[in-house]
């Protein structure tokens, strides 16, 4: 009767195996390693000529590897020590120069078949491996604001260009008020105004003997304005991260309004701070082709004008004066002109438009150029021709460019400067020393906890005890495994609700011995007792699971940060836990007495019975008293 | 081995009148506390900035308070923890100043006074974002109430689900109190404890709740006062012996776990004694005074076949 089929001894087999793989990358730790990846895919790919520049430069250095990597389109180099790393990386950095970044990373040592079949050691937080964590605020008003100044402009000159008399527009909070003198104007100009603004919602008032036209943006045009803005800070943010060389930088959205930024083994938080804040600009400036190129390259470059290296290499010498800045630009997008050229197309608004109008009326056949201004660093990122007169605000850029290229402009246009401006509310830095403390502090809390906890079931309950033990080893076996699979985030709060599983967990084992030896107690056979402990004890088991489970659950909806890395361990345990107490202890109990079919005695520490009862269920019982009694003298 | 050796069922609910006592004055206490001192919010719900740093030698926090002082930063704590030369920071939300910012002007200033400075970590939450954490603790908590309500009120009986939740939000009170009482921080982490608490102590009113419903089919003729006696009586052993596995788990994490899980570990360990306290000798007699009845538990049909004897 105390058999498991064999389908249900192989499902514990596999995923006792399963749990172990999974497992073992744990155990092999990280060395660090050196990741360098493209800037921009256009200007520069990972091709065997990198590698082995990479690999011929080290080589000369003197600097000792263990193996170079390629993935993706990065190339991760291995190093023994963190001193060579660190070494190699200042290296690096100066030979390939600024198109790639060169980071500082860990890769798993586990090897290569494990890897293969996706076993991976678990994900540590920042807490663990030192970083830092910011969390940035969209402000969004700040971005309303910007778009009704937009829009106050653009109405001004449609109207203007219609047309349409008016007196006056004025933007108060979130709306635009535009002020005419009679009645006819402002049927006129409301008419114009729904044909060529669709996202914009006007309503007609009178106020003081004017015909008022207030003017709001819809409420679903409100909100793509706001993804569109959100969306564009992270992208321009990711632009930023780059530069800070982080290997695995994670930048995510949270909420309506929020950006997550994580940049794990980052200590310089003065700087990643400046480059996450600073503010970017685009300038659309004119080349000076007259002056001497050379006489500037020498370092006397013309008055009223700068030198800059165009992208490609060629030198250039652009004029000082500013003709238009990049919050004229509302969309950017990478295409191809009439010959079937890269492209990229921009779009301006109306005062822009108008700008550029007059400046390629009076600049035909010069070049401008358009620079992105970083704190104190100008980039030219293009410097075309000017063919003709462009109007309209629909400005094309062509020109020895590939589409990969044309791409990269048109993100640089794009996210050069913030769509609104951000603030950080929330800071969460930790030094390498701290993470590496933790590391220590969770595992032996882990480690000593479980060694207690062993100890004492093993002499409370004996043989039953060995097995509730091993059935824990197990649940922290296939927890481990199952963080490892999901690539879970592991925090210290993480380490905390490990331990505590470990601590929880022995909870069910404790509560089918209890009623093993309930069942004894009352005189029944051990074969007898074992099966009705087990089949009782699993309805209670899965009631007070499911009531922690419930907290668990709300931890996670609820929490933000260490706590969600606290409530999803704690969920896994549970549901583990449930599988090692119930079906692995079972299984084990099975193997040790299942067989034996004149079952006497099991080993399940002392059961001692009332004198009451014992009474009662005569002979047989007392005979089984002395018989456990035996083993350890503790009456 | 056998720790518990009852020769007869406890008489736990004669006791009903001491302890209800006991209980009401603790939570009054408790809820006292709460009120009168308040509880020692941390950075993570007041908003602010922390900062841990660490020194070569042992910490002049005099001095290191003047280097505050002369770049005209007031309401600093300037405090040591774990040992000499670690020193914990903690400064306001400024509104003038971006909160962001202040800690780079810190660090500087540390830096400048004595360049053996090593910052260990630094946390600054804005009071929006502790504002709205604190409000999502709240949440969690009556989310978490109102699941375990209407779990065991599903799988038992209303009454159950009243007596547990009040069982349980009443370790929960004295927990708070005790952070109240000696002003220890309360942090995202001991919340995170309280809820856990909330969630495992709640296992203790329910393995009594199963002997219960079990002791009501079998012991057709005993008194509900009996039966709720011989269940608590029978579950004793399993109470202890659990209770004890964890805890000894949770006295790993405080003695090897640090600072950050030292309060952790702490408010696990006071909702854990209290736990058992609860539900044996709170839980249970709101139960009775609820006035459950065997017909709560069992179908009808028994109930006829009852009244059919005479």
């Amino acid at each position: 009767m105390n058999r498991y089929p064999l389908w249900k001894n192989l499902i514990i087999v596999i995923s006792l195996f399963f749990g172990l793989l999974y497992t073992l990358p744990n155990f092999f730790g990280e060395s660090p390693a050196i990741q360098i990846s493209p800037l921009r895919v256009a200007t520069a790919t990972v091709n065997p000529e990198l590698i082995k520049k990479v690999e011929d430069s080290l080589r000369k250095a003197n600097i000792p590897t263990n193996g170079t990597i390629v993935e993706g389109s990065s190339i991760k180099v291995r190093f023994t020590e963190t001193d060579t790393q660190i070494k190699a990386k200042d290296l690096l950095q100066a030979e390939l120069g600024n198109d790639y970044i060169v980071a500082l990373n860990l890769i798993p040592n586990s090897p290569d078949w494990l890897s293969s079949v996706g076993a991976l050691p678990m994900y540590l937080g920042l807490d663990l491996r030192g970083g830092v964590h910011f969390m940035l605020q969209v402000d969004m008003v700040g971005a309303l604001t910007k778009a009704l100044d937009r829009y106050s402009a653009d109405i001004r000159s449609s109207l203007r260009e219609q047309k349409v008399s008016f007196s006056g527009i004025e933007r108060e909070r979130g709306q635009l008020t535009i002020k005419f003198r009679d009645e006819p104007a402002r049927v006129k100009g409301e008419t114009e105004l729904k044909r060529i603004y669709p996202d914009l919602e006007l309503r007609t008032t009178n106020m003081d003997r004017n015909f008022l036209l207030i003017a709001t943006i819809k409420p679903d045009a409100h909100a793509r304005m706001q993804t569109a803005a959100l969306q564009q800070n992270i992208t321009t943010l990711r632009n930023r991260v780059n530069e800070l060389g982080v290997a695995e930088p994670i930048i995510q959205q949270a909420g309506m309004d929020r950006v997550i930024v994580q940049l794990p083994g980052v200590q310089d938080t003065a700087k990643a701070k400046d480059i996450l804040g600073r503010t970017a600009t685009l300038e659309v400036r004119l080349v000076d082709d007259e002056s001497d190129i050379d006489a500037a390259l020498r370092g006397q470059a013309p008055l009223g004008t700068e030198l800059f290296t165009e992208r490609g290499g060629s030198p250039l010498l652009v004029k000082k004066q500013v003709l238009l800045t990049g919050d004229r630009i509302t969309d950017a997008q990478p295409g191809f002109d009439s010959d079937n050229q890269p492209a990229v197309h921009v779009n301006l608004d109306s005062n822009g438009a108008r700008i550029f109008k007059d400046l390629t009326r009076n600049n035909v056949g010069k070049r401008m150029a358009i620079l992105l201004v970083e704190k104190n660093l100008s980039e030219v990122i293009t410097a075309p021709v000017i063919r003709e007169e462009i109007g309209g605000g629909r400005v094309q850029i062509s020109g020895r460019m590939s589409t990969i290229e044309a791409r990269d402009v048109a993100l640089l246009l794009r996210a050069g400067a913030l769509a609104a401006p951000m603030e950080i509310i929330e800071e969460r830095t930790v030094g390498p020393s701290l993470g590496a403390e933790n590391i220590a502090r969770g595992f032996n809390s882990n480690l000593f906890g479980f060694l207690a906890v062993a100890i004492f079931i093993m002499i409370y309950y004996r043989a039953f005890g060995v097995i509730s033990v091993i059935a824990l080893g197990a649940n922290l076996l296939l927890l481990i495994a199952l963080l490892s699979i999901l690539q879970a985030t592991l925090t210290l709060p993480g380490m905390a609700a490990i331990a505590l599983t470990v601590g929880m967990a022995i909870d069910a084992n404790v509560l089918i011995n209890e009623r093993i030896r309930d069942e004894l107690r009352s005189g029944a056979t051990p074969h007898m007792a074992i099966s009705a402990g087990y089949e009782r004890a699993f309805g209670t088991i899965l009631d007070s699971n499911i009531t922690t489970l419930i907290a668990g659950l709300a931890l996670f909806s609820f929490g933000s940060g260490p706590i969600k890395g606290f409530a999803v361990v704690l969920c896994l345990g549970i549901m583990t836990s449930i599988f090692s107490a119930v079906l692995v202890s079972r299984s084990l109990v099975n193997f040790l007495y299942g067989n034996q079919r004149k079952l006497e005695n099991i080993s399940i520490g002392t059961v001692w019975k009332s004198a009451v009862k014992t009474k009662r269920s005569g002979k047989n019982a007392k005979t089984k008293n002395s018989e456990l009694t035996n083993p350890i003298k503790d009456n | 081995m056998e720790f518990f050796r009852f020769e007869r069922d406890i008489p736990f609910m004669s006791w009903g009148k001491y302890t209800t006592t006991i209980s009401l004055l603790t939570f009054v206490l408790s809820v006292f506390f709460i009120a009168y001192k308040g509880l020692n919010l941390g950075v993570d719900f007041t908003g602010g900035t922390v900062l841990e740093v660490n020194y070569a030698q042992p910490a002049d926090l005099n001095k290191i308070r003047g280097t505050f002082s002369s770049i005209g930063i007031s309401d600093v704590s300037v405090q040591n923890f774990g040992s000499s030369r670690d020193v914990m920071i903690r400064l306001p939300i400024k509104g003038d100043l971006s909160a962001a910012k202040l800690s780079e002007i810190v660090i500087d200033a540390l830096k400048k006074a004595d360049d053996t400075v090593e910052v260990r970590r630094v946390e600054f939450v804005g009071p929006q974002v502790g504002q709205e954490l604190l409000e999502n603790g709240a949440l969690a908590l009556l989310f978490v109430s109102l699941g375990i309500v209407a779990y065991l009120a599903m799988r038992f009986e209303w009454k159950f689900g009243v007596a547990g939740i009040i069982a349980n939000l009443h370790d929960v009170i004295i927990i708070l109190g005790f952070f109240a009482f000696f002003q220890w921080e309360f942090s995202l982490t001991v919340l995170a404890a309280v809820l856990a608490i909330l969630g495992y102590s709640v296992n203790e009113s329910v393995v009594i709740f199963d002997r219960i419903r079990e002791n009501f089919r079998k012991m057709r003729r005993a008194e509900v006062n009996q039966v709720i006696n011989n269940a608590i009586t029978r579950t004793m052993s399993r109470t202890i012996i659990t209770h004890g596995s964890t805890q000894i788990v949770v006295l790993a994490m405080l003695f090897f776990g640090g600072e950050t899980l030292f309060y952790f570990a702490l408010a696990l360990t006071i909702g854990i004694l209290f736990g058992i306290y609860s539900s044996v000798l709170v839980a249970s007699p709101i139960l009775l005074l609820l006035g459950v009845k065997r017909e709560d538990l069992v179908t009808p049909e028994v109930k006829s076949q009852e009244e059919a004897v005479p």
